[in-house]
């Protein structure tokens, strides 16, 4: 029973990115019609934005503190960072250590203007041609996105760490009556987790209860018959692709701890946040989440000893097997609409 | 025993009775036109004997052999070819190219791997299309791409394609939907022509009266799923049931 | 007009053989003439070619062709493990096995059409590669690759008391012997390993031209245009997408076969999806659906990627020494991000351009350039003409 749940815990964290990627993918694909293989670049950028903004706090003046001395008694070079200057030593090393939550605040603009870029300068030309073209060129984007992170900030993973605050782990088994140290779980995970069930809250209430998200919804439905009304949808659509990178990125910025960026994560996540998509059933949000949830959660279990030893290799693929399985008896997902990109 | 026979098709939609007990019979060498208002299940009906839907309960025979359950290409190999609303055709292709398919489907059926032999030496093939295309009048077009053809001339392709391929039975889902009244009278004359040419039998959908006047020898009338009256045309003009159909039952 | 085209074809068959055979020659002053690169050159061109038979002709993209390269490495290495070091079984066995492998993964993947096709054979390959690395290692030996021994048993072959490796031949004539002349300065390299490469490129291309010209060929692109019209043709469109797909597949486990001939060793890297990525970009440059643009766009590749991964700052700075100071550290500055390691980066920019304005590829690009350069002709004969009249 404790492994049942110490396994559903694991598979939260990855299922979580899972699920916001998937969302975003099914968001700009429901809306606007588009495959979008630069998405997972989207992510990493996102990412790389809590490691922009780790690199600015801890940029430092270079200033001779006279009542240190090294060895030979001379005055000792220290490194002070600016915020320790302006903010005073202690406000300083809390802020550098509060970097990844502090991330969320500098990444939101930037995600923003990224999708809305990205969706005007080169998306936008897209709508009319054929999904294979829209594969194409997103993919090329991807390459060019991922190359240009790798020459600023180089092939290597960058460690991002999460403030001191939540580098511990929380016993949950105590919390559900089980003996000691039998359910840890990092709390870092579970603040992602958390996070990302906000963010998924509030992209649904959004588009539930705001007239904005209720255009957005008719859209998705029927694009044409909305135009129609004489309401801009395109305009609104824009916004949509912003949002969906803004969400990309976020769950980029909160999973710099549990995984040092590197500059292929986009890559590695979007294949399976593609397959994610496609289980859950192109275009169907609550689709995403719930198959973003299920694929990390199984993921988790497969990679079990118990279940290796029977059939080994089945981590590796076991979200493969699940989506063709999916795609062959049940072509739409589990929760995706008829019709849907079937040619 | 008819050539084509429907019996006792029913078709439902949820709640809505799309087809309700239809019976229908098409002899050999007629051109039969199925008329009836929006709505009143000419399209389910087409839909039921090319195999993109399958009735609830009844049986659809042609030529002694049932269409339920066959693929598309399966009932095309049966002998039933099909022209659609809107022209389906190989638009990235040439004219003759075009035509030069459905007369390889024609003599190597459903699939064959003739991967290494030139196109060009199917002198057979390529003759059979040329003649067909002189037949519709198209001869002069052979190798304009298929995209770049006028509406008519894409209608016109498609027959053609549809012919050489000696079908028994052609369907033509209106044939002349969305079309001027002059493109509309070519196409009437083209159909007229081509069955004084060859008489293959023809099932026609369609709700313009002219087109169905003009040609049909004998017409089924479908309101509601059912059929109302089938009869030749002088006694369908005219008819009381046929009236309320279009004109709308309510008193 | 199809008689012109046969007479067409044969030149372009003549063409390209010369050109491909003239290769050590053409190349050398491109600085491109030395085996290595000019089998990269073969084996990709023939990957490319495969690869357009499907994605070119019935519009099908997989994202999935490089398992298929991989396992046809895999069979090849194992032949020469277990077998023999000629080549010729080697290159059937990785054909058969990748047939195989293609005709399993096409049945399923065929099933669906468009974007979910994508997803199925990408989700394929990414299974094959993982495979590969982890519970496979028998097979592949994980990471680190398959690699010839020593102690391997080469039933076939005489005992080897030399104490090297053996290297992969043709019935006694080896695959890395190349006879070098130097002429003007200039060193020809020919290798016995290029020339047969080169021979299975000519051979796959005159097969790929045959069977675009063919009736089967012909099938194929009416899928691309209009799957309803060929189904309600009587022509069912599965067998005819499978074999593309089989074929294809073959063309790509002779690749990868070739890559184990010019050098014996396997990796899983070799089906990573961005692998197929690759042969996409590879197609898409040279210009799918045409003969001859997935060889160019292969070369194109494979040159530029020689070309540039070569470059470093300090040859920029050579290059730019005659601009002032200040000036040439910016544009080798600037520079520096599209060479050297930047070359994915240049890739992933040409890539997109070609994507977004050259939909055909360089083919395209080339046709535009002679017609509006025989547009510009025809005008020039008007107005030279008009005021004599």
């Amino acid at each position: 029973m404790d492994a049942i749940l110490l396994q559903i815990l694991n598979g939260l964290d990855k299922g979580s990115a899972y699920a916001l990627i998937a969302l975003g993918l099914t968001l700009i694909f429901g809306t606007l019609g588009v495959v979008n293989f630069a998405h997972g670049a989207v992510f990493m950028i996102g990412a790389f934005c809590a490691v922009t903004l780790q690199k600015l706090l801890k940029s430092y003046v270079v200033i001779v503190d006279p009542t240190k001395t090294d060895f030979l008694g001379n005055p000792l070079k220290v490194k002070v960072p600016y915020v320790e200057m302006w903010f005073g030593e202690a406000a300083g090393q809390a802020i550098i250590n509060w970097t990844v939550p502090l991330a969320i605040l500098f990444a939101i603009p930037i995600m923003l203007i990224v999708g809305y870029v990205m969706e005007r300068g080169l998306i936008k030309h897209f709508y009319k041609r054929p999904h294979a073209d829209q594969i194409l060129v997103t993919f090329g984007l991807a390459i060019v996105l991922q190359e240009i992170i790798k020459a600023f900030y180089g092939a290597n993973p960058i460690p991002t760490p999460a403030p001191d605050a939540f580098s511990g782990s929380f016993d949950f088994g105590v919390l559900l009556g089980f003996a000691e140290n039998t359910i840890i779980y990092p709390l870092w995970r579970l603040i992602y987790f958390l996070f990302s069930a906000l963010i998924i809250g509030m992209v649904f209430s959004f588009l539930q209860f705001t007239t904005f998200g209720m255009v957005v919804r008719a859209g998705m439905a029927d694009r044409e018959t909305v135009g129609l009304l004489g309401i801009n949808i395109d305009r609104r659509f824009t916004l949509m692709f912003g949002i969906a990178a803004a969400v990309a990125g976020l769950a980029g910025v909160m999973y710099t701890p549990i995984n040092p960026p590197n500059y292929h994560m986009g890559m590695d996540f979007l294949v399976l946040s593609f397959v994610v998509v496609v289980v859950g059933g192109m275009g169907s949000l609550p689709g995403a989440v719930l198959a973003g949830f299920l694929l990390g959660i199984l993921e988790s279990f497969a990679s079990m000893n118990e279940v290796k030893t029977i059939l080994p290799g089945i981590d590796q693929i076991i979200i493969y097997l699940v989506a063709i399985a999916v795609l062959l008896t049940r072509p739409r997902g589990l929760m995706g609409r008829a019709g849907m990109m079937e040619d | 025993m008819s050539f084509l026979e429907i019996k006792g098709v029913n078709k439902r939609f949820g709640g809505l009775q799309a087809l309700d007990d239809v019976n229908l019979n098409v002899e050999e060498g007629t051109i039969h036109a199925i008329i009836g208002p929006n709505g009143a299940g000419k399209s389910t009906l087409l839909n039921c004997f090319i195999g993109k839907l399958m009735p609830d309960s009844g049986t659809v025979t042609f030529d002694g052999q049932s269409l339920l359950g066959l693929k598309p290409w399966q009932i095309n190999q049966a002998g039933v070819s099909r022209v659609f609303q809107t022209p389906e055709i190989f638009s990235d292709l040439s004219v003759l190219e075009n035509v030069m398919i459905p007369c390889f489907a024609r003599r190597d059926g459903m699939f064959r791997l003739n991967a290494v032999t030139p196109t060009e030496t199917e002198t057979d093939i390529r003759e059979k299309a040329e003649q067909m295309l002189i037949d519709v009048r198209m001869e002069d077009k052979l190798h304009m791409q298929a995209s770049s053809l006028s509406r008519g001339d894409k209608r016109r392709l498609e027959m053609a394609m549809c012919l050489s391929q000696d079908p028994k039975l052609l369907l033509l889902d209106e044939p002349t939907a969305g079309m001027a009244r002059a493109d509309t009278n070519n196409t009437i004359d083209l159909l007229a022509e081509l069955q004084s040419k060859r008489q293959i039998t023809k099932v026609i959908i369609e709700h313009d009266m002219h087109v169905v006047f003009s040609l049909a020898q004998r017409i089924s009338v479908l309101a509601q799923g059912h059929v109302i009256v089938e009869d030749e045309p002088a006694n369908i003009k005219g008819h009381p049931k046929v009236k309320e159909a279009y004109l709308g039952g309510a008193h | 007009m199809f008689d012109l085209g046969k007479v067409n074809d044969r030149y372009l068959m003549i063409f390209f053989s010369i050109m491909v055979l003239a290769g050590p020659i053409i190349l050398a002053p491109f600085g491109a003439g030395y085996p290595d690169l000019l089998q990269r050159f073969a084996i990709f061109g023939l990957f490319a070619i495969g690869f357009n038979i499907l994605f070119g002709l019935t519009g099908y993209l997989s994202f999935g062709h490089a398992a298929f390269l991989g396992v046809g490495s895999y069979a090849a290495v194992w032949v020469f493990k277990l077998l023999t070091m000629n080549v010729i079984p080697a290159l059937l066995l990785a054909v058969t096995v990748s047939g195989l492998f293609a005709l399993a993964i096409g049945y399923v993947s065929l099933r669906r059409s468009g974007i979910y096709f994508s997803i199925l054979t990408l989700a394929f390959a990414q299974m094959s590669y993982n495979l590969a690395y982890s519970v496979l290692t028998p097979i592949t030996n994980g990471e680190t690759g398959l690699q010839l021994t020593l102690e391997d048993p080469r039933i076939l072959d005489a005992a080897n008391d030399t104490g090297s490796l053996p290297s992969t031949n043709l019935f006694g004539l080896t695959m890395n012997s190349t006879a070098k002349f130097e002429i003007l300065g200039m060193t020809f390299q020919f290798n016995v390993g290029f020339y047969f490469c080169a021979l299975i490129l000519i051979l796959g291309f005159y097969l790929a031209l045959r069977i675009f010209r063919s009736p089967f060929g012909l099938m194929l692109r009416a899928v691309k245009t209009n799957q309803t019209r060929m189904n309600y043709t009587g022509l069912n469109t599965r067998p005819y997408t499978l074999a593309a797909f089989v074929i294809s597949g073959m063309y790509a486990g002779v690749a990868g076969g070739l890559m184990a001939i010019t050098d014996p060793l396997a990796g899983a890297e070799r089906m990573q999806w961005t692998a197929s990525g690759e042969v996409v970009l590879m197609t898409i440059l040279g210009g799918a659906g045409t003969l001859i643009g997935p060889v160019l766009g292969a070369g194109f590749i494979k040159y530029f990627e020689n070309i540039f991964s070569k470059i470093n700052d300090n040859v920029l700075h050579g290059w730019f020494a005659f601009l002032p100071d200040g000036l040439e550290d910016v544009v080798v500055g600037v520079l520096h991000f599209f060479v050297g390691k930047g070359w994915h980066l240049t890739l992933g920019i040409v890539f997109m351009l070609v994507v977004i304005f050259l939909p055909g590829g360089l083919i395209e690009g080339a046709n535009r350039i002679i017609r509006r350069v025989l547009a510009r002709k025809d005008k020039s004969n008007t107005t030279v003409s008009a005021p004599a009249e």
